[in-house]
């Protein structure tokens, strides 16, 4: 594994999205104290905020109200002001008598390729996938899948989705080609593309479904979070509805990895992290996925796990965390990393708690309490 | 004529009362997005249905429909209704 140790080291900022809010908190040089900065939007109810890597200060965010429809901010000076999206992610207009969707909330942001400045991807509830080419000013729906009828069919219906509705999400750019894009629905399994997004089709080979239901069958797949990683791009990790999987492609088809995973604890959760530099190194944050679906940390315990050798075996990390009557989770897009090294760790819980690890995640110290319930954590490393 | 925002959107109008154009409430909205570009999105979705939760009252009566006709002496309130307790 290549070391990060000699390169100049970057300060790391935690951009939190919140139900209420978005913050961002700028750590030290050691990535021990941390300087709040928000709330941004307070009241808007906040799916992602993502800084662009391609200028280092460019920031999206998106937002919406309880009752005003869902936007896009725009930030060009890492968050001192903020500008609204002239036209967010919308879908085209039904023809008449048809009754068309409407984007209830922006739910995931994604900077495209490094060649492609200013190209973003926008994944929405309903299902949707939008694109912009002109740093997130305006969008426009992408590729046909929104209108296809046999996406729309494995989209399903609201009844279909998760509680707040279903959600297009984990959009992925291959770092080597631009036109190899992936992309995973709630409901509705993952999708890759090799043409630039003219076409999708589906990538769930080996992914099980909730017992009874038959796999052939895309809208019964739901994903909650798939990683490429960055070293490997041929490698993809995937937590899941029904376990945690890995992909190495040429091959098509996922290996449940989770069956490792201590029964008590199981492998079903929400987030997936991968590391940077290393294609074997990957964590999740179980939660309890039983009976009536709690979504809280099993047994009111909460911890990390790590695999170190791509799956074969996982490790709790547990350290500093509350180590009973904790009953938080851990949401798909709230868990993320820095490139430091050794690397730092970062997740934000249902109960408003942001925590991170300076040593990939052998102990675990609390930044900040009392935050709204977090939706989204990504990782902006400054100069 | 006039137009009563809502506290909500008055980050676009910067107050509570404006003044806008047209002689349906679609056109006096359409005419406020021409002067706060993106407030019409926030009330009205991409296929031209009201968002639920957003009401409009044209002197004192509820309307949902935005070819309702208006004078030029009619007033224009939009609301967010209570969506909880």
């Amino acid at each position: 594994m290549a070391s990060n140790k000699n390169k100049p080291a970057h300060r790391v900022v935690v951009l939190v999205a919140t139900r209420k809010g978005a913050w961002l908190f700028h750590g030290d040089a050691q990535r021990k104290s941390w300087r709040a900065d928000g709330p941004h939007f307070l009241g808007h109810i906040v799916s992602h905020v993502v800084l662009d890597p391609r200028d280092g200060r460019t920031l999206l965010a998106a937002a919406k109200t309880g009752h005003l429809g869902p936007t896009v901010f725009r930030s060009t000076n890492f968050g001192r002001s903020w500008k609204e999206a002239a036209r967010p992610p919308a879908f085209a207009k039904a023809a008449e008598g048809q009754v068309g969707r409407a984007v209830d909330h922006t739910f995931w942001l994604t900077p495209a390729h490094a060649s492609q400045p200013g190209v973003w991807y926008a994944g929405t509830s309903p299902q949707g996938l939008f694109r912009s080419a002109d740093g997130g000013v305006s969008w426009e729906p992408f590729s046909p899948i929104n209108e296809d009828p046999q996406y729309r069919e494995w989209m399903g219906t609201v009844q279909d989705g998760t509680p707040d509705g279903p959600k297009l999400h984990s959009i992925i750019v291959d770092p080597r080609d631009p036109a190899h894009l992936l992309f995973a629905m709630s409901g509705g399994g993952v999708h890759e593309s090799v043409d630039g997004g003219r076409s999708f089709k589906p990538l769930v080979k080996g992914m099980e479904v909730v017992g009874g239901f038959d796999p052939s069958t895309i809208t019964f797949h739901d994903p909650h979070c798939v990683r490429l990683c960055p070293s490997r791009p041929d490698r993809l990790y995937q937590q899941n509805h029904c376990g945690i999987y890995r992909l190495d492609q040429p091959s098509d088809e996922w290996v449940r990895i989770g069956k490792k995973m201590p029964k008590r604890v199981g492998d079903i959760g929400f987030p997936m992290v991968v590391h940077p530099r290393d294609a074997d190194t990957a964590w999740v944050f179980p939660m309890d996925g039983t009976s009536v679906w709690p979504r809280t940390s099993p047994q009111g315990k909460p911890a990390a796990y790590v695999t170190r050798n791509a799956g074969k075996t996982w490790q709790r990390q547990d350290t500093g965390l509350p180590p009973d009557q904790a009953w938080w989770t851990v949401k798909r897009q709230a868990m993320s990393a820095d490139a430091h090294d050794p690397l730092g760790l970062y997740f934000g819980t249902t109960s408003g708690e942001l925590w991170g690890s300076r040593n990939e995640g052998a102990r675990w110290a609390c930044i900040a309490r009392h935050l709204p319930e977090i939706y989204a954590v990504e990782v902006a490393e400054l100069q | 004529m006039k137009v009563l925002i809502p506290s909500a959107l008055q980050s676009y109008t910067g107050q509570a009362w404006v003044e806008a154009q047209g002689d349906t409430v679609g056109a006096v909205l359409d005419d406020l997005d021409r002067q706060y570009a993106g407030i019409r999105f926030r009330m009205i979705d991409e296929q031209d249905r009201m968002r639920a939760n957003m009401r409009f009252f044209v002197g004192g009566a509820a309307t949902f429909d935005l070819a309702q006709p208006l004078r030029p002496t009619d007033t224009l309130h939009i609301v967010q209704a209570l969506s909880g307790g």
